[in-house]
């Protein structure tokens, strides 16, 4: 037998080392359908209990939505349950093609193409698109996808500080010989919840003749005035010349993902990205189901509207009560708490009230900087706020973190 | 020899250091000690390369020989004509 005791006991030791950092993963099991209010188990084997969810990436609360449910239904019985082919040689419907034109007009931009996931279309967008010659130049805390979509390309890699321009410019200086220089920053940043500065971004990559990637996973249905994303936020809708993002968050939350942006750029994915041309595309259930997302982020936006509305609420409550937030203006609030136990602990005192939040800390976060990530959804009415702002005031006290500052705080629970 | 390993360090401190660069020194290791990973591993060795005028080979460009500002510095004056 191949895998014997050996290669068991190494393979144990190594998650006996996991559990004894205190970062062993485990999953709660949810017993309903995906929205505000959920049936959950944990720990595994335990009563359901009844929760209120501020942790999805449901932004736009459209993950059980009815429409869209009876849309994938519709797309179930009229197109069938999976392709069994990859797209270029049997496994495009017209649904498929209909959904990359209908993304292309919400984006704004020339061209699109789907991939299973937008983890699969990091994976595929850089290998496809450059080359020995080229470099690119990415912020240091973009998603995990695109540095393992960078490792994959020949392109040689360089990184600037977080959000600070200047020491972009220096490396566009720096490169200035590459064939493509491509800058790469997330919209959103899912850890921080704060946003790329894309209409500078977008001037340095014109003035140094630079490509500029945003992976707008974060933010595509409800950032900007009508939701297109943070190109719309910071007015440079069209100049973006790469667009990545997922239909597993604010986009009706099910999967898949896509490549959008320039017309050739495009094309070459098409012809060159390999989890494009080797894997099946998004199954037509969800395809449907996410076509019905689009349109009813196109005939109103209600939804990003109340999606504001209740950030402001949730941000305002959470100030007042004396929790320390990060600045921003996204769903995304990170209530810091420094001490990666205290954010367990934390995070395991509020699901005794009713509330899911999950405690971040390193090597998610930067050392010294755990935190309980909360996310608003539209999805959320202001009761589910209050309820949940009057358990994070409970448990606040309880811990005596309320009105603190960080050094109180680490002086309390350590760093 | 001693100008170099300053202007080494100063660019380490001003590329890679967001806080606590009083504890970075000539012997600290960078890459084993995680301030810099294989990413930034590349624009220092581009740093090098323009400001000193020099190829350094891939084989020669391993993490070990990045791994304090003293060990650039040998791989450097390898390389300085």
């Amino acid at each position: 037998m191949a895998y014997s005791d050996k290669v068991r006991n190494i393979y144990m030791e190594q998650l006996n080392g996991i559990r004894e950092a205190g970062i062993f993963k485990q999953e709660r099991f949810i017993h309903s359908s995906q929205a505000a209010d959920i049936e959950v188990e944990f720990p595994s084997g335990a009563a359901l209990k009844k929760v209120i969810n501020m942790c999805a990436n449901n932004y736009l609360g459209l993950s059980s939505h009815p429409e869209v449910v009876k849309a994938a239904h519709e797309g179930l019985d009229t197109r069938g349950y999976g392709m069994s082919s990859v797209r270029f040689i049997c496994g495009t419907q017209d649904i498929h093609r209909e959904l990359e034109r209908k993304v292309t007009e919400f984006l704004g931009t020339e061209d699109t193409i789907l991939f299973p996931s937008c983890m699969d279309a990091n994976a595929g967008v850089f290998e496809a698109l450059l080359a020995e010659q080229d470099v690119v130049i990415s912020d240091r805390l973009v998603h995990a996808s695109i540095i393992d979509g960078i490792r994959l390309c020949k392109a040689m890699r360089d990184i600037f500080k977080h959000s600070d321009m200047k020491h972009l410019e220096s490396k566009l200086q720096l490169h200035a010989d590459k064939r493509f220089k491509m800058v790469i920053t997330d919209g959103v940043f899912s850890m921080d919840g704060d946003t790329a500065k894309l209409d500078v971004m977008v001037a340095l990559c014109e003035k140094y003749d630079a490509l500029l990637l945003v992976d707008d996973s974060h933010a595509s249905g409800f950032i900007g005035s009508t939701g297109r994303g943070t190109h719309e936020k910071y007015g440079v809708l069209g100049k973006i010349d790469i667009i990545t993002t997922t239909f597993g968050k604010g986009l009706g939350g099910a999967s898949g993902g896509c490549v959008s942006g320039r017309r050739e750029l495009v094309e070459m994915c098409r012809q060159k990205a390999r989890p494009y041309l080797f894997s099946n595309t998004i199954a037509p259930v969800v395809v449907s189901g996410v076509l019905r997302v689009l349109d009813i982020l196109s005939a109103s936006t209600e939804r990003r509207d109340k999606l504001e509305k209740n950030t402001e609420f949730w941000r305002k409550g959470l100030t007042e009560t004396g929790f320390i937030l990060k600045e921003g203006d996204t769903p995304i609030i990170p209530v810091m708490l420094f001490n990666a136990k205290l954010s367990q602990d934390v995070s395991r005192a509020l699901y005794d009230e009713g509330i899911y939040a999950i405690g971040f800390f390193f090597p998610v976060v930067p050392q010294g900087q755990a935190r309980i990530r909360t996310q608003i959804s539209a999805g959320h009415e202001i009761h589910h706020l209050e309820k949940a702002l009057d358990a994070f005031t409970k448990v606040g006290k309880k811990f005596n973190i309320l009105h603190k500052t960080e050094q109180e705080i680490t002086e309390m629970y350590g760093t | 020899m001693d100008e170099i390993k300053d202007i080494v360090l100063q660019y380490i401190i001003a590329e890679y250091i967001e806080e606590g660069a009083d504890k970075i020194s000539y012997d600290t290791p960078l890459i084993s000690g995680g301030i810099i990973d294989s990413f930034s591993m590349v624009s220092l060795k581009r740093f090098l390369e323009n400001k000193y005028k020099i190829s350094i080979p891939d084989n020669k460009s391993t993490p070990e020989a990045f791994d304090s500002v003293n060990k650039i510095c040998v791989l450097i004056r390898e390389f300085v004509k």
